[in-house]
């Protein structure tokens, strides 16, 4: 996969996740055009799209429209179900995802991204994983959490990655 | 789906004042960020959101520089940077804070760290090398959170030159405990080894380990990198072939833990994943395929459930099925999918259905026919995806009598089409068909017209194509029309009407309104006019010329426009009126401002004035010698060579220039002071486009349609560029030359070519009956397009050789072109021409198989596309030296002028006992030499062929064996060899005695111009005596090493010549630790394997020398420099350097 892009009916963009390096001229110019080019396309029309050399496969849920990048050889219908994917562990972790905790939580957003797909490759398909490794992120960060507000004001770096050890299991 | 995320942003307001959130997230409507979301949502113009943006960033930018800040504070901050940043705002400022998160965070604020390094900054900022100790940290670190976030970001983006700094602790996860970390290293390798990879060549071994891994994330995980390694070279993974079968049988058969089903279907994406690597493994390989028929049937059996998951994996098994070595069984089932995906109501499988028709109907033109007329729905389809599919889809079906609807379809589209690149890649194609079937008498009606591929419509299509593209056409395609248009095809009048009704249609356009035509455009009519507007004899110069005039006064034209127009006066400008116009256009030129222009208004005048000189120079219709181009510009030697005494720094090349940079940077990162377990200079290899990068990527073009018509257009386009469309004003000589050097065609081609017109008029009949009025409509339409390719397979094929045999012609004239220069550059076109023939339309250029498969069009139909592949596919036999070949004979090479006996293992003798009994047929001044082993290049009904190459002081003999293999006696053999890198001289050839003996044929091999490997391409026809004649083609490979051989000098002699040399190549070479001196060592291993000799070694430095047959020098200079070994390659050879670099390299990694 080359990218992948998240935007909103009005064409606002909530996610970007680029898997080729590109300057950030290109990233705009690209995404402007793609996101007018989905905008405009009919309900009812094909989900694929040649656009330049590579194939973009885009599906809309409610007001967000998802889009992937992804070569000439690839498969289309697989790309869609990643991303149907991609939405299905949004739901599971935000429980019932609407755009709005897409927009408030977008860093949580990326982090599952990140375990879903890596470097552009489906990295992990069972659902429970992908879950579990950002949980177990988390529940570390949440004691972090514990720990800033015990200490406050007294927090040094060094504590803190001490009591990180505790999660090693 | 939708109705899980049925919340919009019209409930914005209430949300944010709920208090408590539904899941695990929280929304942080009381945060500054969600303050920041919540202010931009409630603004209403642009440039209020901007003041806002600017306001918010200043602020960050303070806190961020703030010492007082905390971590905690910064990770907050760093979240409103990245929201800013994807607004489009620039926050560069905080890219460094990012880095110090990264580093200095723990938990959260350590992940938000790394996702904003991996969000702002991409794969080649400078700032990413400061994430580098970071990461090392990480990776080391005792909590597996911190070890995944390192190495989620690692095969994100990385540092190409940093990756030896962390391969040995990534390459160490591969063993770790936890599976979620061995599948991060294992994915981290496979970015590795996308970006650089030579770097993980050897940890070959533990992708095999990860493959074989319990867990089935890690396995699926390697299975990127072997889609990738197979895709690069399949030979070497064909062992493999097994497990994957074996390990989709058990995937399918539901073996995995139930996690891994995806809406009750095991595993897809792994599914697909191996139905690829199959795929590619099974390419041209029946062997190899028949492993894995069976996995295959059951996919495509266990697929049945209606979901789009099932879908992706049938679309992949029939894609799969089509590429391997096919099997009926099966194809038929495949066909059936294709079916079922062509009439299904959802569009996106009708998409994919398309797809899939556009993939096989090469092999299996009758499956279109199938579907015809959901293909002329599709053609209407309101979605223009779907209808640009159907267009390429139409496209790899044309045939004579098909072209003008299809093209007629394809202009209609373009008139649509407001996108840029869908313009560029249609105009190519239309171009392309357009031109293949220029002036064919087949005549059809459709919709009361009579439609004829003629003159008038390659004209006009042209001229549509040329209206339509405007400025943004590939410069290869008005340079191939002149070229067609200059070159002319089989009869004198015909050209000469071809180009008559050329001149008036563009006399025509340029009374019109030329306002709107595109400049390509008005270049090609000014060169057509000035070239042939004489053959008009009621056409008068004069009028010509004030046309000309009138195009160079409109203000639009280009100034590159205006002296093609100012080209084509000169050569018009005779008689009182012309001179006068003349004098009057140069004279408002000479003064330009742009020197082209003012050359050309030059010309114009002078030549103007002397009609003689302008004769001699502009010689109408001439039959010239080519232009000699001294493309080595060795007319300058004086002057360098002058300039070199003066003392001026000699010439680099451009990639060495950039190479020594790119070293220049490496060093400038060495105060990071870290542990580098492989030599940073082995960076460097990869960093400019090595060797082995583009012998790969060429071995991969051979196979697979899509890319070897993409390599078969750049290469017309460079052609062209470099005959037609340069500036230097002598077209007209050079595109003449070609016209003069007809040479017809063997009548045996043109008689088959009129029966298959025959056969396939007589066709035409019998398609239709009668049907209601706008069904019949399109019915009409229907057997119009498919036309050629009804249903019977004989005729399909019969129908589709039309174009063959003027190809044919056109070749002929090409290759008789006497000068070098010349030659190859009409062999590349030709050899383009003909593979995209073949690919589109199945049919090999030679008459011969067409013809075969005409008398076996008897069998039945279903097995039409074996016969094709049989035909096409399995007679192209690569007999490539793999490199236990080039092991095998290395070994006897090792004294010190390398020619020693060779004794072939006998363990090998034993794997080919065809090999030993061949060897007894080497002729007696060969035996002893050294070669290598004999390698069977093809078989056919009644031959065998095997060839070896021999190793000779001064030459490389190739030896071929032709065995009778049948009873019968058989006669003609006729043995063609070619290549475009060799030169191939025929020594001696003893034909067979009798039946079951065996034919030897020598011939002698030099190199034309240096490349990694160079391959030869065959052709072997042979008649039995009752029978139609056979034919088959093969190529043999091998490497440059084998015209290889040391070269004597002494050190002084080395001196002067490294001097004169001006091609050259640096880069670094890994050192051989065994011991012994390094330097000694390796140079040693380069002395046996390459057969250099060394000339003198002096402390850290060693120079060597060898020649490439025949007395072509190459100078190696090697210097231990930092661990590493930095070689410098020089020889009056372009190319060569490169070539040994490439081998050094391959040797030593092979040592």
């Amino acid at each position: 996969m080359q990218f992948m892009l998240l935007f909103s009916r009005q064409g606002k963009l909530r996610l970007q996740k680029w898997y080729v390096p590109l300057s950030d001229k290109e990233k705009k110019k690209i995404t402007r055009e793609l996101v007018q080019t989905v905008l405009a396309r009919k309900p009812k029309m094909c989900s694929f799209l040649e656009w330049r050399d590579l194939k973009v496969v885009y599906k809309r849920y409610a007001s967000l429209y998802f889009c992937c990048a992804v070569e000439n050889q690839d498969n289309e219908l697989i790309t869609l179900e990643i991303i149907h994917r991609y939405v299905e562990l949004l739901d599971k972790y935000f429980g019932s995802v609407c755009e709005l905790d897409i927009i408030f939580n977008f860093e949580k957003a990326y982090f599952i991204l990140d375990e879903f797909l890596l470097g552009g490759e489906a990295q992990e398909t069972s659902k429970k994983n992908v879950l579990k490794a950002i949980e177990q992120a988390d529940l570390l960060q949440e004691n972090v959490d514990f720990q800033t507000r015990l200490f406050a004001g007294v927090m040094v770096p060094g504590l803190a990655s001490e009591s990180s050890g505790l999660f090693q299991n | 789906m939708s109705d899980v995320v049925e919340k919009t942003l019209t409930a914005l307001p209430s949300l944010l004042s709920l208090d408590s959130q539904p899941g695990a997230a929280k929304l942080s409507s009381t945060s500054k960020l969600g303050n920041l979301i919540r202010g931009i949502t409630e603004l209403t113009s642009k440039h209020e959101e901007e003041k806002l943006i600017h306001r918010e960033l200043a602020s960050i930018k303070e806190q961020v520089s703030s010492p007082n800040t905390s971590m905690r504070q910064m990770k907050e901050l760093m979240v409103r940077a990245i929201y800013c940043e994807s607004l489009g705002y620039e926050a560069s400022f905080s890219y460094i804070h990012a880095i110090k998160l990264a580093q200095q965070g723990t938990g959260l604020e350590k992940r938000v760290g790394y996702l904003a390094v991996s969000l702002f900054l991409n794969e080649n900022h400078e700032l990413l090398l400061l994430l580098v100790n970071t990461v090392l940290k990480d990776l080391q670190s005792t909590n597996l959170i911190e070890v995944c976030m390192a190495l989620t970001v690692v095969s994100q983006m990385f540092p190409k030159d940093m990756i030896p700094a962390i391969l040995p602790l990534v390459e160490e996860k591969l063993n770790h405990p936890k599976e979620i970390i061995r599948r991060k290293a294992v994915l981290a390798l496979y970015k590795f080894y996308l970006i650089a990879p030579n770097q993980v060549q050897h940890i070959h071994n533990k992708f095999r380990k990860a493959l074989c891994d319990k867990d089935p994330g890690v396995m699926t995980a390697s299975l990127h990198i072997y889609l990738q390694m197979i895709q690069e070279n399949a030979e070497g993974y064909k062992d493999l072939t097994a497990s994957f079968v074996s390990i989709l049988k058990q995937v399918v058969g539901g073996k995995l833990p139930i996690d891994f089903n995806y809406h009750s279907v095991p595993a897809p994406w792994l599914q697909i994943q191996l139905i690829r690597i199959l795929s590619l493994l099974g390419k041209n390989d029946q062997r190899t395929s028949e492993i894995m028929y069976e996995v295959l049937d059951e996919s495509l059996r266990r697929a049945e459930m209606n979901h789009n998951i099932t879908y992706a994996i049938l679309y992949e098994c029939v894609k799969c099925i089509y590429t391997i070595h096919p099997k009926s069984d099966l194809l038929e089932k495949a066909a059936k999918c294709i079916g079922n995906f062509v009439l299904s109501p959802k569009i996106n499988l009708k998409y994919l259905g398309l797809k899939a028709l556009t993939y096989v109907i090469q092999q299996d033109p009758k499956l279109a026919l199938q579907h015809q007329m959901t293909i002329i729905e599709c053609l209407d389809h309101p979605d223009l995806i779907i209808k640009r599919e159907t267009l390429e889809l139409l496209f790899r079906i044309t045939n004579t009598q098909n072209v003008v609807v299809i093209v007629e379809k394809m202009l209609e589209f373009l008139r649509m089409s407001t996108d840029d690149y869908t313009t560029i890649d249609l105009v190519g194609k239309v171009a392309e068909l357009a031109e293949k079937y220029p002036s064919d008498c087949v005549c059809f009606s459709y919709k009361n017209y009579t439609y004829a591929p003629d003159n008038e419509w390659f004209i006009e299509t042209m001229n549509t194509v040329f209206s339509l593209s405007g400025d943004t056409m590939q410069p290869d395609i008005p340079n191939s029309f002149l070229k067609l248009l200059s070159e002319g095809f089989e009869s004198v009048e015909e050209d000469r009407k071809l180009r008559l009704f050329a001149v008036d249609s563009y006399v025509t356009l340029l009374k019109g309104e030329t306002g709107k035509l595109p400049q390509f455009f008005l270049q090609v009519i000014s060169w057509v006019l000035g070239e042939y507007s004489h053959l008009s004899e009621e056409l008068k110069p004069a009028t010509v010329l004030e046309l000309l005039q009138k195009l160079l006064d409109r203000k639009q034209t280009s100034s590159e426009t205006k002296s093609w127009a100012l080209m084509a006066m000169t050569k018009l400008c005779e008689g009182r009126a012309g001179v006068s116009v003349a004098q009057q256009v140069s004279e408002t030129y000479i003064s330009s401002m742009d020197t082209v222009l003012r050359q050309r208004a030059q010309e114009l005048q002078h030549l103007s004035q002397d009609s003689e000189l302008r004769a001699r120079v502009l010689p109408r219709d001439a039959d010239l010698e080519p232009l000699e181009v001294d493309s080595s510009l060795s007319f300058l030697d004086g002057f360098v060579s002058e300039a070199l005494a003066a003392g001026a720094a000699p010439y680099k090349p451009p990639h060495q220039r950039q190479e020594e940079l790119s070293q220049a940077k490496v060093l400038s990162l060495e105060p990071y002071g870290l542990s580098l377990p492989i030599s940073m200079s082995s960076c460097s290899i990869a960093d400019r486009q090595s060797p082995t990068l583009l012998s790969m990527s060429s071995g991969l073009s051979g196979d697979s349609t899509d890319l070897s018509h993409k390599g078969g257009s750049t290469t017309l386009k460079f052609e062209g560029v470099k005959r037609v469309w340069g500036k230097e004003g002598y077209l007209a000589q050079k595109e003449s030359v070609e016209e003069a050097v007809q040479v017809e065609a063997p009548s045996p081609l043109r008689s088959t070519s009129q029966q298959a017109e025959v056969v396939g008029s007589h066709s035409q009949t019998p398609t239709l009956t009668p049907t209601p009025e706008p069904e019949q409509e399109k019915q009409q339409l229907a057997s119009s397009l498919f036309f050629g390719i009804s249903s019977q397979s004989s005729v399909c094929l019969m129908g589709k050789s039309g174009p063959t045999p003027q190809r044919f012609r056109r070749k002929a004239k090409g290759q008789s072109s006497s000068s070098g220069a010349t030659e190859q550059m009409s062999n590349s076109v030709v050899f383009t021409s003909t593979t995209v023939d073949n690919l589109l339309c199945n049919n090999p250029p030679d008459s011969t198989i067409t013809s075969e498969v005409d008398v076996s069009s008897s069998k039945h139909t279903s097995e039409l596309p074996q016969g094709l592949t049989a035909a096409n596919g399995t007679c192209d036999i690569e007999a490539e030296l793999t490199d236990s070949d080039l092991k095998g004979s290395s070994p006897p090479l090792s004294g010190d002028n390398g020619l020693e006996n060779a004794d072939p293992d006998p363990h090998e003798n034993l794997d080919k006992p065809q090999g030993v009994c061949l060897s007894s047929h080497l002729p007696a001044e060969l035996s002893g030499l050294c070669r290598s082993e004999i390698t069977p290049l093809c078989t056919l009904q009644n031959l065998d062929l095997s060839a070896c190459h021999v190793h000779r002081e001064d030459t490389i003999v190739l030896v071929v064996f032709i065995t009778n293999s049948s009873d019968s006696a058989v006669q003609h053999i006729r043995l063609d060899l070619d290549s475009e890198l060799l030169e191939v001289s025929c020594v001696s050839e003893s034909p067979a005695k009798d039946v079951r003996s065996v034919a030897v044929y020598l011939y002698s091999l030099t190199v034309r111009r240096p490349a990694v490997h160079v391959e030869l391409a065959g052709t072997v026809s042979y008649q039995v005596p009752v029978g139609t004649p056979q034919t088959a083609q093969f190529s043999y490979k091998l490497p440059l090493t084998a015209f290889i051989r040391p070269l004597t000098v002494s050190t002084e002699e080395y001196g002067t010549m490294w001097l004169a040399f001006s091609h050259d190549t640096k880069q670094n070479l890994t050192l051989i630790n065994d011991g012994q001196e390094p330097l000694v060592a390796t140079l040693n291993v380069l002395r046996k394997k390459l057969q250099l000799h060394v000339v003198e070694v002096i402390g850290v430095e060693g120079i060597l020398a060898c020649k490439l047959l025949q007395d072509q020098p190459c100078l190696m200079h090697f210097r231990v420099h930092e661990g590493a070994l930095a070689v410098w390659l020089r020889s009056p050879v372009p190319d060569l350097p490169d070539c040994l670099i490439y081998h050094c390299q391959r040797a030593l990694q092979e040592h």
